[in-house]
């Protein structure tokens, strides 16, 4: 799927902004948690990213050291990139950055302290209990999109070296205390042969 | 640079609610808190979390391990990157808001402009299959590296105030609806999110 040709006005740039404005209040355990919601969004619905771009945003962003986040930027600036200009890029970049940020940002710096003394509080344990198993499945599912390279029919969904080598990589991280740029290493040597 | 060379400096005006001990060392200055937290993030591939713990507590010793993981379990439930939240509330402590934009701008300026000189160089690149092939890799490594954290994460269910089988049967119910039927996640928060809440303020004790 090669990359989509856009043409975009300022209600495009608004309704992107708005998305990522909703997601940033959703994402409970981090904004990957939200990725396979933007994938059903940006690659799905509206076809403002080809798969692959959307796959490439978000290892670029896991092979690059810092937050997890920034792979949010690097969808804005291929959003940007897909209607034709550098500058629609950047803008793509400020854009989607600010509206996962700022309101996540906000409501933290207001409730972090109010959370902290009331840790005890009857409700606040309820909700960090009762959030606990949604937050794997978000980040579980997130996973699978990633591995299948878009959900089911997804362009990697028969390729079972690439399922063998998530998996593989799940339990390594998972059960050892390994380096992740080894595993990240290994992946891409893998790829870079041929043989993922 | 490091503030452990100064053990005795006063103690802050009470920027926030909390004021950290008195004799422990806590950055000097917003630079201090900005250029920290830089290198911290540019030390952290695929999560800054551990590089967080081991620098904050384990060199710099602003807080104790404790004191981290309870502000880190905050950290975690609210909406947000987690290691921005964190960055941000470490920030607040010790000079407010200030600080908390400082240590948020610190962990994502420089972070941010390398990952785009990545996306430019990958883009010029990208047309060899080699290169396409190595992010093809690392992105299934990405894959596994998301669901260890996710795997790891369920191995505290079993301490959850829901039995261990609710637990379970809400995360595999989330997976297929996320994954598999592709419901928005605003509907799955609602639905399983207040189940979850309702189950858990129930078995709670008052």
């Amino acid at each position: 799927m090669s990359a989509p040709s856009l043409v975009f006005g300022w209600n495009d740039w608004l309704t992107l902004f708005v998305h990522f404005l909703m997601l940033s209040l959703m994402s409970l355990g981090g904004a990957i948690s939200t990725t396979s919601e933007m994938q059903r969004y940006l690659v799905e619905r509206q076809g403002w990213l080809s798969q692959t771009q959307f796959a490439d945003s978000v290892a670029l962003a896991q092979s690059s050291p810092g937050p997890n986040v920034l792979f949010v930027a690097l969808l804005g600036w291929n959003i940007g990139l897909n209607t034709g200009s550098m500058t629609a890029a950047l803008s793509g970049v400020v854009i989607s950055m600010i509206g996962i940020m700022l309101p996540s940002t906000i409501f933290t710096y207001q409730v972090a302290q109010w959370a902290h003394r009331n840790r005890e509080l009857r409700a606040v344990r309820a909700f960090k209990q009762g959030m606990a198993p949604l937050v794997i499945a978000m980040l579980l599912s997130t996973a699978w999109l990633l591995a299948s390279g878009g959900g089911k029919g997804g362009e990697h969904a028969d390729n079972w070296p690439l399922w063998l080598l998530s998996a593989v990589s799940c339990i390594v991280i998972w059960r050892t205390r390994l380096h992740l740029l080894w595993m990240l290493a290994a992946g891409a040597l893998l790829g870079a042969l041929g043989i993922v | 640079m490091s503030a452990s060379l100064f053990p005795n400096l006063p103690s802050p005006p009470p920027a926030s609610l909390q004021t950290p001990e008195p004799d422990r060392p806590r950055p000097m200055s917003l630079t201090d808190l900005f250029v920290s937290f830089t290198l911290i993030a540019l030390q952290g591939f695929g999560g800054v979390l551990a590089v967080i713990q081991r620098e904050i507590v384990e060199r710099k010793r602003w807080m104790s391990n404790e004191e981290f993981i309870e502000e880190w379990s905050v950290a975690q439930i609210m909406p947000g990157p987690n290691v921005c939240n964190l960055a941000m509330m470490i920030g607040t402590r010790h000079f407010g808001l200030a600080g908390a934009m400082s240590a948020l701008a610190g962990i994502l300026t420089v972070p941010l402009i390398l990952v785009l000189c990545l996306a430019l160089v990958y883009a010029q690149l990208a047309v060899h299959p080699e290169v396409q092939g190595a992010l093809r890799g690392m992105s299934a490594v990405a894959a596994g590296l998301i669901a260890a954290t996710g795997l790891r994460m369920a191995a505290a269910l079993g301490k959850n105030v829901m039995p261990l089988l609710v637990c379970l049967a809400i995360a595999a119910t989330g997976f297929v609806l996320l994954a598999w039927v592709r419901v928005p996640l605003a509907a799955v928060i609602a639905l399983l999110g207040g189940l979850g809440c309702v189950l858990a303020w129930r078995g709670l004790k008052p």
